[in-house]
């Protein structure tokens, strides 16, 4: 958003990132069919996060973007590519290192309900990484929950500190997530669908705190949703996957004024204007995502592709730097420059 | 009522006995559906929009209490049908669609089996050879291959599951389809198609649809008329370029302004509205949105407004468009 970002050194980079999940297959199977089927979730994604930055993560469902999301922060082990933060490669860190890098990063989950303990109070469940990470600081632990429990908009945090998860309504209780998430000053915020459960009304609260906290922290954002017009609010970049593939990656006001991928496109259209005057008139490509098991041979969105052509299902388009900052994998982006 | 008239509720009041007390999640709410329109209901969660849904045909479970009336073409009232009567209107004349279809098909019963079934069921003249080839003309009409028929629900991908319920609401003329956030869970480019899909039927069937959603900008892109819903009332409802034009009442304007727009070309910020939705074991006193209303008189804390008529059907539930009251308030501002 701002120009200093520009310059940036790169937080987190991605090359080549696979996650591969074998099949499990009977005994008689294995013999019979002889090779074993993977689900590629993710196929060999490569990305760049730069540090102050809000990089956008988008896709339907299936498209590999939770899996890419986890793989980053480790929560999932990758099954080939390197995953550099801050220059060291997550991928090959053991357990004590991570354990020690894991510190500077946090996630956000879309269910608050579902990462709140029910049984601990708040203040409590917000103090959590303190006292995991930094055990020795004890005593000033209570002030330093509070101080973030204000930031959220939990206040009085006196009034908040002892409540419980189900006591407070779904807008607060993603506010506590986000609070225990930058108690222990992350510098990587994961945030996986992050207002997708809440409602209009609540959902511009979270955006706009969520924005503030990144500038009074320096946060660095992956933000993964399947919401294009959510996005627009709050990513600085985008990178939309298909079937475990990143196709297209840019600023966000750049791709969605000039898509360069025909899937893109069609994804764009497909979202609702909540203007009754400019009604969607064009047709979509029909079908649904292709089964990651066993995927289109060339492009992967070939199939579904409203200007696919012969090569497309010969020969895999590699993510090229189209324009200055615009990548695509498409053999024709060219044409809709 | 105008032969225009497919469905007039009137005074609906729908009330749960849960265990923390009584929760009124409807609370008298009046409004026609017209014969072949596509009226949207929307609101955020808890403000009623699926109870009101499930109400017009009963669905609800035995701790609702329901009162009021739903005239179906000005005459029957679908809350005094008995059950036999009732389980006829809902095949033959009114289908329901929700979020999750597989809640709605049964796993172990192949597709065609279920739309045979329910034209034996409600035409027991019709023979299995009938029932078959009307099965298979409606499926093709809505875009799936007619070996399709021969799947199990879990065979088919969710897009083609809803159709498939599209299809089973066709499938006996029904003249009423009630569609409770069944575009939800599916991907933007399925959706997109399945709105196409509904707006084909409609053309083509010419049945009503009652489109209940939490999603804004879907009934700006589908519905004919809109109904906002709040806190188990209805705050305005009105044709679609009206309320999106000349939203009026202040939680409509409020949640205009919250809603992403992809296409706007500035970044806005977007509206925040402050608090959230109330809680309905103990609703507000007088307008149920008058404490997050910024607008708010002495007068929205005391008393509920009625549904005024701000012109061409456009109807507000809110003080500021009952003239008296508004002078009567400013009055008291200047006196005290």
């Amino acid at each position: 958003m701002t120009d200093h970002v520009q310059e940036s050194p790169h937080l987190v980079e991605v090359r080549d990132l696979k996650k591969w999940y074998p099949i499990h297959k009977t005994f008689l199977d294995r013999i019979l069919a002889g090779r074993q089927n993977y689900v590629r979730a993710v196929d060999g994604v490569s990305l760049s996060i730069r540090r102050g930055e809000v990089f956008g993560l988008a896709g339907e469902s299936g498209s590999g973007k939770t899996t890419t999301g986890r793989l980053i922060v480790r929560l999932e082990d990758p099954t080939a590519g390197e995953i550099l933060f801050d220059g060291r490669d997550l991928a090959r860190l053991g357990p004590e290192e991570l354990r020690k890098e894991r510190r500077r990063m946090q996630v956000i989950f879309q269910d608050p309900m579902a990462s709140l303990n029910p049984r601990m109070s708040l203040g409590h469940t917000i103090g959590h990484g303190l006292r995991i990470h930094y055990p020795e600081q004890s005593d000033t632990h209570r002030d330093q929950i509070m101080e973030i429990m204000e930031k959220v908009g939990l206040f009085p945090a006196r009034y908040f500190f002892n409540k419980f998860p189900h006591q407070i309504s779904g807008g607060q209780r993603q506010r506590v997530v986000i609070a225990r998430a930058l108690i222990t000053r992350p510098e990587l915020v994961l945030a996986d669908e992050p207002i997708a459960m809440a409602d209009v009304s609540v959902r511009a609260q979270l955006l706009a705190l969520m924005n503030d906290l990144r500038d009074e922290f320096n946060l660095t954002y992956l933000f993964i949703t399947h919401d294009l017009a959510t996005a627009k609010y709050i990513c600085d970049r985008i990178g939309i996957l298909y079937l475990g593939k990143m196709v297209e990656t840019a600023p966000i006001r750049t791709l969605y004024a000039k898509p360069l991928h025909p899937y893109t496109q069609a994804l764009l259209a497909a979202v609702p204007v909540p203007n009754p005057h400019e009604r969607r008139t064009q047709p979509m490509p029909e079908g649904e995502i292709p089964d990651p098991i066993d995927p289109p041979p060339g492009c992967r969105f070939h199939p579904r592709c409203p200007m696919a052509k012969p090569i497309c299902s010969q020969e895999e388009p590699i993510l090229r730097e189209v324009e200055p900052e615009h990548f695509a994998a498409c053999h024709f982006s060219e044409q809709f420059l | 009522m105008d032969a225009h008239t497919l469905l007039q509720v009137r005074d609906l009041h729908v009330a749960y006995r849960t265990r923390l007390g009584h929760v009124s999640a409807i609370d008298g709410i009046s409004f026609d559906v017209h014969k072949g329109e596509i009226l949207g209901l929307v609101g955020e969660s808890g403000c009623g929009k699926s109870t009101l849904g499930k109400a017009l045909l009963r669905m609800l479970p035995s701790s609702a209490r329901i009162e009021g009336e739903v005239l179906y073409e000005g005459g029957t009232d679908l809350l005094n049908l008995d059950l036999h009567a009732l389980r006829d209107f809902r095949g033959r004349r009114a289908s329901m669609m929700f979020q999750d279809p597989m809640t709605s098909l049964n796993p172990v019963q192949r597709v065609d089996e279920h739309i045979v079934e329910a034209i034996e069921v409600h035409e027991p003249d019709t023979s299995k050879e009938e029932a078959l080839e009307r099965a298979r003309v409606l499926v093709e009409r809505l875009g799936i291959q007619a070996q399709r028929l021969r799947a199990y629900p879990h065979q088919l991908s969710g897009g083609m599951r809803q159709r498939i319920m599209i299809g089973l609401g066709l499938v006996l003329n029904a003249n009423l389809i009630i569609a409770d956030e069944a575009t939800t869970s599916l991907d933007v480019i399925v959706e997109a198609n399945l709105l196409d899909q509904l707006r084909e039927v409609r053309e083509e069937f010419g049945l009503a649809m009652i489109v209940i959603t939490h999603n804004i900008a879907l009934v700006a892109e589908l519905a004919d008329r809109v109904a906002v819903m709040y806190a188990g009332r209805i705050a305005e409802i009105g044709t679609v370029y009206e309320i999106f034009d000349h939203p009026s009442h202040p939680y409509t304007q409020g949640l205009l302004k919250s809603v992403p727009n992809i296409k706007l070309d500035e970044q806005e910020e977007l509206y925040k509205m402050p608090g959230e939705p109330p809680n309905l074991t103990h609703p507000p006193s007088g307008c149920r949105f008058h404490p997050r209303c910024p607008m708010a008189m002495t007068i929205c804390t005391e008393r509920e407004p009625d549904m005024i008529d701000v012109g061409s059907g456009h109807l507000v539930h809110c003080w500021l468009f009952d003239q008296d009251a508004v002078k009567s308030q400013a009055s008291k501002k200047v006196s005290s």
